[in-house]
């Protein structure tokens, strides 16, 4: 038996190759999206416009100014005289950012070792709000922390921002997860149910399951190729995101490897029930395109903030594999946390995997019937 | 004779809608079956149920000695099929295509070797072998298709509408195919829609409506119509239908 199944899974094997295509797409894909993303799409910003109302006009805000103006990250373009043209300045659209100096910064620092300081981002684009206040927040910490040798009391000055795990504001943080769901969802589904139903079509499934090879089995080697080729991708991405991106996997590649697999098998349950329930190749790519992958591209949080969407489709979100896969992935590569951090997320995914491939064996036997 | 399809009352329901009803017959060993009707009539419902892709709502039947219900792993074994749309992979070369199929019946790597050598020699696709499927002709396709139907040596080889499309000097060549297998005790259980191949068969089964209503060889059912041709038998038998497709 074990002889027959190499033969069916190397057959399948050949299918792969033979679509040239089809294989340049898998392996190009990624390649392309991983240096887009990296170096064409980045969110990473540089010279953003912003205006400073400064009511202090002290040493401290001064300071301050000068490394907001140095920094390549800001362009200052105005001191606005009164915080009621920050407004009419954003308005404008001319800037993505204003930083308001409170009177009395500098005496508030030094008698009090506490002052505060306002950034106001333009929050219609939540992604390059995030980012800039970030840097603005690095660049108070700078001079606070440059404070500290000359004072034995700690200076505190506040800003309402906090950013942690991603000091640089790296973009590559965000889609390399993203990319990675995508990909394996890609490739799992949409490969997986066109290769099947291409079966059903072709009229060779039939000739397959008149033969004494068991349908279990027909399954099962038809998702070795596609689990190898998604193995291989995501090393693909990996080396990518390491080499080129100079984004460490911070957590432990075992594990990595493993939820990926998991999700790698989730998808291709996805695919499977798909295949089931189709009886043409269009209609598998069509409901694996418009089914999965938009609503993987929405929801799994990596191009639109899960947090800023309204509850009801944050709730939708919730039934979308990848987003779990994306919070998993994030977790160990960027934050390097261990199983323990991520034991829930990935049980989701376990117990979606379970279903789906209870519903795909019931499914399944019907159909032979 | 040996009496290799055995069926008694085999029924399919599909709800309300009686595909196949109470179908009765025997196909004896070495004998070439055509099992003729119009489009719609039950012929691909009845051939299913013999090999196992459909199960029978009632009624009984043995393949090879099989019990078509208890034993479908032996059943399966035993026989080989060639579906309506022609069915080997087109992205695979001619030889990996009768590898794989005789792989998948359990066939060891001597015995492939073997088979393939010969089976290319007699097809006369020595030539063709590390071609793609999909660059040979539709009857060399089709004649390959049955040859690869037939590797792994089953007792009763079935074969739903194997010549459509192609043209009547290759169907010629394909029946020669058939002859020279069931001359070598393999029996053919054939579904078609050309009339000329009908004469070809040595008995033939005539389904109208989901039933058998006429069983008899070519020779035989001309004489009790009265007729000159199977055209007009199938005519005869045809026109009472009910079902249309």
């Amino acid at each position: 038996m074990m002889d027959n199944i190499s033969t069916f899974i190397k057959k399948e094997f050949l299918h792969v190759f033979r679509d040239r295509k089809t294989l340049l797409m898998l392996f190009g894909l990624p390649i392309v999206q991983i240096i887009l993303f990296g170096f064409a799409l980045t969110n990473e910003i540089t010279n953003a416009k912003i205006v400073v109302c400064d009511y202090a006009k002290d040493d401290a805000s001064q300071q301050i100014i000068g490394k907001l103006q140095a920094s390549q990250q800001f362009d200052i373009q105005r001191i606005l005289l009164s915080h009621k043209q920050i407004e009419t300045a954003f308005k404008d659209g001319e800037i993505k950012m204003a930083v308001v100096f409170p009177a009395n910064f500098n005496s508030d620092l030094l008698h009090q070792h506490k002052a505060q300081v306002q950034l106001i981002t333009d929050a219609s684009d939540p992604n390059t709000a995030t980012a800039i206040s970030g840097y603005a927040n690095q660049i108070v910490m700078d001079y606070q922390n440059e404070l500290m040798p000359l004072q034995r009391v700690p200076y505190q000055i506040d800003t309402e921002v906090r950013m942690i795990y991603n000091p640089e504001l790296k973009a590559a943080v965000n889609f390399v997860p993203g990319v990675m769901s995508l990909i394996l969802l890609l490739v799992c589904v949409l490969m997986t149910s066109v290769a099947i139903v291409k079966e059903k079509e072709t009229g060779t499934m039939e000739v397959l399951l008149v033969s004494p090879f068991s349908p279990f089995l027909i399954i099962v080697s038809k998702a070795v190729p596609y689990l190898a080729l998604s193995l291989i991708n995501l090393t693909i991405i990996l080396l990518l995101s390491v080499f080129v991106l100079g984004m460490p996997i911070n957590g432990s590649i075992l594990l990595l490897y493993a939820v990926s697999t998991l999700f790698i098998i989730t998808a291709l349950s996805l695919g499977l029930l798909i295949s089931n329930r189709t009886a043409s190749q269009q209609s598998a790519m069509l409901i694996s395109l418009m089914g999965m992958l938009v609503p993987s591209i929405l929801f799994t949080g990596f191009m639109f903030p899960l947090e800023n969407m309204p509850y009801p489709l944050q709730l939708v979100s919730h039934i979308i594999p990848a987003k779990w896969y994306y919070i998993i992935v994030k977790s160990v590569m960027v934050k390097g946390l261990g199983f323990s951090a991520i034991w829930k997320e990935t049980l989701v995914l376990l117990t979606m995997t379970i279903l789906l491939l209870v519903v795909n064996i019931k499914t399944f036997k019907i159909r032979l019937t | 004779m040996d009496t290799v399809i055995h069926t008694n009352k085999l029924t399919k329901r599909f709800g309300n809608f009686i595909a196949a009803n109470e179908i009765t017959f025997d196909v004896y060993r070495g004998e070439i079956f055509g099992f003729l009707g119009a489009n719609g009539a039950g012929k691909t419902t009845a051939m299913r149920m013999l090999c196992g892709l459909s199960k029978p709502s009632s009624g009984t039947a043995t393949i090879a000695g099989f019990d078509i219900y208890k034993q479908t792993e032996e059943i399966k074994k035993n026989i080989g099929y060639m579906s309506q749309k022609f069915s080997l992979y087109e992205d695979l070369t001619v030889l990996e295509n009768i590898r794989f199929f005789g792989g998948i019946y359990g066939l060891s790597d001597k015995q492939l070797k073997e088979k393939s050598a010969q089976l290319l020699g007699t097809l006369g696709m020595v030539s063709e072998a590390k071609k793609m499927v999909s660059s040979l002709p539709l009857g060399w396709k089709q004649k390959l298709s049955f040859s690869v139907a037939i590797l792994h040596e089953p007792k009763i080889v079935f074969l739903d509408e194997p010549t459509g499309g192609v043209d009547p000097v290759t169907r010629r060549q394909f029946w020669d195919l058939i002859y020279e297998a069931a001359d070598s005790g393999i029996t053919v259980f054939v579904t078609t829609h050309y009339m000329d191949e009908a004469e070809y068969c040595n008995r033939i089964s005539m389904m109208v409506d989901g039933e058998i209503k006429a069983l008899d060889t070519p020779a035989k059912l001309k004489q009790e119509y009265a007729v000159t041709s199977m055209d007009e038998v199938f005519y005869e038998l045809a026109r009472g239908a009910k079902r249309r497709e």
